[in-house]
């Protein structure tokens, strides 16, 4: 389970986070919206304690996140994170990008690592792709080949930040098409995204963030069909 | 001691104002003849084939292999050799030229490559001949895309310009050589010649950067 | 005028060119190793922005940077003097390529390392990498492939200046060549045989550079 309670975080004079609460039990899919700035990607990093946060709590199975004593290396572990840029390693090929870190962070064989990252490959759909380098795949392949990568950790959550962002429009669908499978085995993931059917059909509730606040959350078809919020229906009448 | 070295005096000034009008006449005429010839040259390889890129590719790549000190002292000895021995100042000019010919060249291909072929391809859909797509939009997109690497290997050439002491052309270098050998206080010449070459190159390399810095965005 | 070339002399004397050739390659490779040192130092010092080093380290790189190999030479034979220092030729024209070779590979360092998109360090962290993790496996490896084309530019450069050691009477290949043609007056037959053999030097080294290049990065950038 994941806890968000009463987050303030500020970047210099600039506060991004005005008191942020959530509850994300496990198996739930919670999608995050809201316009540009509104501070959904900050929750994100604060969640894998990437930001540190300046007042407030989080924590993550019971842990504190931010406090001194958790060992955040550690923590990560158990978030798996896929960003906006592809991120993969270029120098790398897909195996060894995806095989990389439960060798060295786990501490696992190769041989290990190497099985559980051809699994998590094989499960994007990437079976075919071990020994190509990142570079020479489309930005759609490269999206999947990081959220393999995050996979391979067997995080307990998945953190999604807008995935499908820098991706040509023909390119959406497969990515969205493997987080919909992870939905449906029960991960439990906190997307930020702006794809609203993807938000509606597969996660279960959807918040929308204004302003560093969650203005509206609630069952997903009912926040996107029928917003209670007046600030969540203006922002969806823009975005339609 | 005393008969045989004599101090730096202000009867010197006009011998060092000779050697850096030297270092600066020799860089300039290297610097703009090898830039027009790289200029031909590189445009000829962005645009010509294979068998002219290798052949001209092999004679730049050997002026580019060799050191200039070897080059200047073989041209000069070769040119004697032949029965024409050539003043200091118009072998090392032609060596010099050359030199940087070879890497302006190189500059050059890489601006005029640069210009993308959808570009040219979009001026000559409006109808442009290729010799006005070359003058419209190669050359001014290309010249501005090499301006930093331009900068970059004239300021070598000006560095490299003091090579020419070594078949006996008075730049500034060599001046003050002579000098040090007179007046044997080597540190206040030696200091004062790299403040000149400073004050020449940290302004232009600071410029060359900044402009690399704002193309980048 | 017709000349006549006698390249039997030149052939005589082969070994020692080849000898001046191996002291050539010995001092740029010195030249280079202590230079990429240095560098690595002074590109930390200047990304730190910790204030006396940092000074320290952007003089150096703007000497080097703007001044003439011949002149950092000079400076290290003759300009020394005056502190009652005296460099051997060797040490002398070492210390210049140094000086140099520090002076440019620090921006190339400093260029290279920053030419790493930040988001490989949070990715990175995001999988539970340590920081020395992180810098092991993925931006070290990463910044080397992108050093490492402008690093072989800056050995070969460093073995066509070392050619300077005729200045200052060193017996690298250069300074052997001047000695032997001024001994029997082939002057023509010696430096075009020099010249040979730097070229291939410089052949060499760029071909196994790339030979080294291949096997160390498979992967694309």
């Amino acid at each position: 389970m994941i806890s968000v309670q009463n987050v303030h975080k500020s970047f210099g004079d600039l506060e991004v986070l005005k008191g942020v609460s959530l509850d994300v039990p496990n198996g739930e899919v919670v999608s995050v919206i809201g316009g540009s700035g509104s501070g959904k990607s900050t929750l994100l990093y604060c969640i894998n304690a990437i930001e540190s946060i300046n007042s407030g709590k989080i924590l993550v199975n019971d842990i504190d996140v931010h406090s001194k004593a958790t060992n955040k290396d550690k923590l990560r572990q158990k978030l798996g994170m896929v960003f906006q840029q592809f991120n993969a390693f270029p120098h790398m090929t897909v195996l060894e990008n995806a095989a990389l870190a439960p060798r060295i962070v786990k501490k696992m064989s190769r041989d290990e690592a190497m099985e559980i990252a051809k699994k998590e490959l094989e499960h994007v759909g990437l079976g075919d792709k071990f020994d190509v380098y990142p570079t020479r795949m489309s930005g759609g392949q490269q999206q999947r080949l990081a959220i393999a990568r995050a996979l391979a950790m067997k995080p307990d959550f998945m953190l999604l930040d807008e995935v499908t962002s820098a991706l040509d429009p023909e390119l959406v669908g497969e990515v969205l098409e493997t987080l919909r499978l992870l939905a449906e085995e029960g991960m439990t993931m906190i997307c930020v995204t702006h794809e609203m059917g993807f938000a509606r059909d597969v996660s279960d509730r959807v918040a929308y963030f204004h302003q560093g606040v969650i203005a509206e959350i609630g069952e997903a078809r009912q926040v996107i069909n029928e917003p209670q919020n007046e600030l969540t229906q203006k922002f969806l009448s823009k975005v339609r | 001691m005393n008969s045989l070295f004599t101090p730096l005096s202000w009867d010197d000034t006009g011998y060092i104002l000779t050697g850096i009008w030297n270092t600066i006449t020799i860089s300039v005429v290297a610097i703009v003849v090898g830039t027009l010839l790289g200029m031909v040259i590189g445009f000829a390889r962005a645009e010509s084939n294979r068998a002219v890129n290798v052949l001209f590719g092999g004679v730049l790549d050997v002026l580019r292999s060799v050191p200039l000190i070897i080059q200047l002292v073989l041209f000069s000895t070769f040119v004697g050799a032949i029965g024409y021995p050539l003043d200091p100042f118009v072998a090392g000019s032609i060596v010099l030229s050359l030199y940087t010919m070879a890497f302006m060249s190189e500059v050059f291909r890489g601006g005029f490559e640069s210009v993308s072929q959808s570009m040219q391809t979009a001026a000559r859909s409006l109808g442009m001949t290729y010799w006005q797509t070359i003058y419209h939009i190669r050359f001014p997109i290309g010249l501005r895309a090499v301006l930093p690497s331009w900068l970059g290997v004239a300021l070598s050439v000006i560095k490299d310009s003091a090579l020419v002491s070594v078949i006996g052309y008075m730049e500034l270098l060599r001046t003050s050589e002579q000098l040090i050998g007179r007046t044997q206080q080597p540190l206040t010449i030696l200091i004062g010649v790299g403040i000149f070459y400073f004050i020449i190159s940290y302004p232009l390399s600071h410029y060359g950067r900044s402009l690399e810095r704002k193309m980048a965005i | 005028m017709e000349y006549q070339f006698h390249w039997n002399i030149v052939f005589q004397k082969m070994p020692e060119l080849l000898n001046g050739a191996f002291v050539t390659l010995h001092v740029s490779v010195l030249a280079m190793l202590l230079g990429i040192v240095i560098a690595i130092l002074l590109a930390i010092a200047k990304m730190n922005n910790s204030k006396p080093f940092c000074y320290v380290a952007t003089v150096w790189v703007e000497i080097a940077r703007n001044t003439p190999a011949l002149f950092q030479i000079y400076m290290a034979y003759f300009g020394l003097g005056a502190f009652g220092i005296h460099l051997s030729p060797y040490v002398a024209v070492l210390s210049a390529l140094v000086f140099i070779n520090a002076g440019y590979l620090t921006e190339t360092f400093r260029g290279g390392f920053q030419s790493i998109p930040s988001t490989q360090y949070s990715a990175s962290k995001s999988l539970g990498m340590s920081s020395i993790q992180t810098y092991r496996y993925v931006i070290l490896p990463q910044m080397l492939r992108r050093i490492y084309h402008p690093m072989t530019n800056q050995f070969v450069w460093s073995i066509l200046m070392s050619s300077l050691g005729i200045l200052v009477g060193m017996s690298e290949l250069s300074g052997t060549t001047q000695r032997l043609q001024s001994a029997s007056f082939r002057t023509l037959e010696f430096f075009i045989v020099a010249a040979v053999m730097y070229f291939i030097i410089t052949k060499l080294v760029l071909f196994g550079s790339s030979l080294l290049s291949r096997r160390l990065f498979k992967g694309e950038i």
